[in-house]
């Protein structure tokens, strides 16, 4: 039987390691586009202040990019090593798209990331630019095929439970991929990317002008980010109300979290803008609500209800009856592949065989199972409401105050004025942490909102994981702690050194260029 | 046998293409990783050697990641199987590796000597354990690992984590570490000069060396070892699990297939040529020659492993019965057929875009390069 304390250590260290990891990911995606953009103007105009924009930028980028190559490395073990009976009864369909990933993306991304930085005495002007762009091209693709991934999660298509080998086979390559939540969340979240990028250079540029430094790379660095900004975060906001959109089709119970409704009311709904979600007493406390709000976010109309908590714990404990029966057949089917009654049965009940697995928690052997074992595990199908439902107005909270930040960003920019309102100069550097914040509870909100299932809806997640003893997760768990802090740390520093180091301007021999060489000097051959 | 089962062979043998490219161009970087402190004896050598595989180590790596990617797509009962039964080892090769890519990037960035001193050992360390890791995780296949499957086929690891330090993987984890250490060494002898150069040549000739001494030992070694035999099972090709067949275990039955398809052998006879020829090469100076041999003896050893176990992928010492085979383990034919699809159109692109960089960026890297290129390493 699986130790519980064992499926929430695995859920913590998955949790942390990939909030971790997506804390590097989306600048990546975001800056190497800017890099790109920077690299074509200075090659249709010829203009050097270009090419030190690409090439002070690209010091940037690397000291995140090698962070999060080193961390994503963790993510590809975890499913195997903590997740091991997810990877055994999906890896079937989830482990394609992470390998085409490997293949078609980040391959691309890795092997030109070198010539990017390597290749500037070597490449002509025109072969350089290709392969920058090619680096762009290969980490958003890479995004593409792990959201399509990811996606599975979400909204399982494409894929048949086969009884005979008790594992998932896909069914159709094109209704996984095409999967409406995988391009949603694609676009969504690789322009979170552009927007982190964005808010990044519009901040670092900021310091710079407020410190009356780098005068002309950071006066051109936050055009580029403002204007590029300010589209995105547009452009984030549709697709994250277009991802909305899809949750209240496939995942009704995410959706009553990220908007705490416990009741079905009737159309049209009110909208909670605030609200203390008490999941033991499955009331709002201190509610503040929005008439009619809600079915016009969600539905798009006046007329649409979003089904409450209330009515997805019936449904739930109605699929969880539906689904013993499918269960009780596969173990049959597990001793006897041939059992003809057996097989009839699982048919019969299959839609439902996830929900037979939820309640197998409370009771290992499905026939003494009790109505309170039902409700327990209908009750599970609700994720926490209160993370879900901040996460995601936080989410929300930052994507808007970004928007008013680009704005406001681009008019004073298009003025040229913008190195003339040191107030707005300091809100710039303060702004940088806002989408990294954002994006976190972008990720909180997906896949707290996806509880209990792994796969929703057909696999629990409590059965996921691999069978470890505590001892062997808090050991994995301390060295992650340990090497993650000392990580960061580095990092931190040397981004911040780099900021305020600067652009090098070739032979311009700054201070801090003479330093260095000094200091190179002093190490000595 | 029908599609499905030329699909399995197939990936089974894609995946060993993976495997040599892992070998071949991660075992390279991290040789040089192994041998940072060795070759370089001043910071100016050490960033020259790191400079030579800097524009490529990145790209190398996905050899690793893409290998891990289709294990997980191909065969994922071996994914689920395998990672999460060697969880300590596991853990290990990950804090190793990922301590690699900074390495690289953070080293150079602060002129500092124990800053670099500190990034120098983490170079070292992230090179020779993930080697030691690799071979030990292939010669733990030949003694079974102690795993079994229960009804709903979660696997169930039997054993400890010091079941996988036994001498057999640990002799084979060494053979994999002096195979790096040549790739390294005849890279390292290939792009650089002077003393450098030298020291690095003995490193490639030492390696070459003991991967002889090693592999034959190892080949002698396996006679002894209790091997698997696949006594009963469903007919290859069909869609089967891991609990429908009968193992046995019998000493020298790791050469079953030597003895039934006797060409096999040729297999390991060009892993010792061309061992031979790296060590030959490295003695009269011929780095990209030895280069190649390099490669093809990675080639030759990983093809000898491949053709002893096959078609056992991870046997079973707790129930020898349920040992995974390229039959029970693979995926779905559509998934099978759809990434075989992806890659024939993908690993030639790779190959040649690979290869440009390296054209690229030929040529020999020199002390002055590192000393007034601010985007060096």
């Amino acid at each position: 039987m699986i130790n519980g304390t064992v499926v929430d250590l695995s859920r913590v260290q998955f949790a942390a390691t990939a909030l971790y990891h997506f804390l590097f990911v989306p600048l990546t995606l975001g800056l190497s586009f800017l890099l790109a953009a920077m690299e074509t103007v200075y090659v249709t105009t010829g203009r050097p202040i270009y090419r030190e924009m690409t090439q002070f930028w690209s010091k940037l980028f690397m000291i995140n990019f090698a962070l999060g190559v080193a961390t994503g490395l963790t993510m590809e073990f975890e499913f195997g090593t903590n997740w091991s009976f997810y990877s055994g009864f999906v890896g079937d369909i989830f482990g394609a798209p992470l390998a085409i990933e490997g293949l078609m993306a980040f391959f691309l991304e890795s092997t030109f990331v070198g010539l990017m930085i390597f290749g500037w005495e070597r490449l002509s002007k025109g072969q350089h630019l290709a392969v920058t762009w090619l680096v762009a091209l290969g980490s958003n693709l890479s995004a593409l095929w792990i959201l399509v991934a990811n996606s599975f999660m979400q909204d399982p298509r494409g894929a048949v439970f086969n009884p005979t080998t008790m594992r998932m086979q896909l069914a159709s390559f094109g209704a996984l991929v095409f999967s409406p939540d995988a391009q949603s969340k694609f676009v969504h979240t690789s322009i979170a990317g552009y927007v982190t990028a964005a808010v990044f250079v519009a901040g670092v540029s900021a310091f710079y002008m407020r410190r009356h430094r780098h005068m002309d790379l950071a006066k051109r660095s936050f055009r580029m980010a403002a204007l590029f900004g300010v589209m995105a975060t547009i452009g984030v906001i549709t697709l994250g109300d277009a991802l909305g959109f899809v949750a209240a089709r496939v995942q009704p119970t995410k959706l009553a979290a990220m908007e705490a409704v416990w009741k079905t009311e009737k159309a049209p709904m009110p909208f909670n803008l605030i609200a203390f979600p008490d999941q033991a007493r499955r009331v709002n406390h201190g509610a503040v609500r929005i008439p009619d709000l809600l079915s016009l976010l969600v539905t798009h109309t006046f007329t649409g209800t979003v089904p409450g908590i209330d009515a997805l714990e019936r449904q739930a404990a109605r699929r969880i009856r539906n689904g013993i029966p499918a269960v009780e057949a596969l173990q049959t089917l597990a001793g006897d592949p041939h059992d003809a009654v057996a097989r009839a049965q699982f048919e019969a009940h299959k839609a439902d065989v996830g929900y037979g697995f939820l309640v197998q928690r409370y009771a290992p052997d499905l026939q003494q199972v009790t109505p309170q074992e039902i409700k327990r595990a209908a009750r599970d199908t609700i994720p926490a409401v209160a993370a879900v439902f901040w996460a995601f107005r936080s989410m929300v909270a930052f994507g808007l105050l970004m928007l008013a930040y680009f704005v406001m960003a681009m008019l004073y920019t298009l003025r040229n004025s913008v190195q003339d309102r040191p107030w707005f100069l300091t809100l710039g550097v303060w702004m940088i942490p806002i989408p990294f914040l954002a994006n976190e509870c972008g990720w909180l909100v997906a896949e707290l909102g996806r509880q209990p299932w792994t796969v929703f809806g057909v696999l629990p997640t409590w059965m996921s994981v691999s069978d470890h003893s505590v001892g062997y997760m808090v050991f994995s768990l301390c060295g992650f702690l340990l090497l993650y802090t000392t990580f960061i740390i580095i990092e931190m520093y040397l981004m911040t050194r780099a900021i305020r180091i600067g652009p090098e301007a070739p032979g311009s021999g700054g201070q801090s260029g003479h330093a260095r060489a000094a200091q190179e000097a002093h190490l000595g051959g | 046998m029908d599609l499905f089962g030329d699909l399995q062979v197939t990936w089974w043998l894609l995946l060993g293409v993976l495997l040599v490219g892992l070998g071949v161009m991660v075992g390279m970087d991290m040789g040089v990783g192994t041998l940072l402190r060795y070759v370089g004896r001043s910071d100016v050598e050490r960033r020259v050697a790191l400079n030579v595989i800097g524009p490529h180590w990145e790209g190398n790596q996905v050899w690793f990641i893409l290998g891990g990617g289709a294990i997980f797509a191909a065969f994922p009962l071996i994914y689920a199987t395998a990672f999460s039964g060697f969880y300590v080892v596991m853990m290990l090769l990950l804090w190793t590796m990922i301590v690699r890519p900074l390495g690289f990037e953070y080293r150079s960035k602060i002129a500092d000597v124990k800053w670099r001193n500190v990034w120098d050992w983490s170079l070292f360390v992230s090179g020779a354990v993930p080697m030691i890791i690799f071979g030990a995780a292939v010669g733990n296949l030949f003694c079974g690992v102690p795993y079994t499957f229960a009804w709903d086929m979660a696997s169930v690891y039997t054993g400890s984590f010091l079941g996988l330090l036994n001498p057999f993987a640990i002799s084979t984890g060494l053979l994999s570490l002096a195979l790096s250490v040549m790739m390294g060494g005849l890279m390292l002898m290939h792009r650089t000069e002077g003393a450098l150069r030298e020291r690095a040549r003995r490193a490639a000739a030492g390696g070459s060396l003991a991967a002889i001494i090693l592999f034959a030992g190892d080949g002698i070694w396996v006679r002894a070892l209790d091997g698997y035999r696949l006594v009963r099972s469903p007919q290859p090709g069909t869609l089967e699990t891991p609990l429908e067949q009968i193992v046995t275990r019998a000493a020298g039955a790791w050469r079953g297939n030597f003895s039934l398809h006797p060409v096999l052998w040729v297999v390991p006879i060009v892993a010792f040529l061309a061992l031979f020829g790296a060590y030959l090469a490295a003695r009269t100076r011929r780095g990209q020659l030895g280069w190649w041999c390099g490669a093809l003896a990675w080639a030759g050893v990983i093809g000898t492993a491949g053709a002893g176990l096959f078609p056992f992928l991870l046997p079973s010492s707790q129930d020898p019965s349920v040992s995974l085979t390229v039959w029970n383990a693979s995926s779905s034919r559509l998934t099978l057929e759809w990434m075989l699809g992806f890659a024939v159109v993908f690993v030639p692109i790779i190959l040649w875009y690979t290869s440009w960089a390296f054209w690229v960026m030929r040529g020999q890297v020199k002390p002055e390069h590192v000393a007034h290129d601010e985007h060096v390493y």
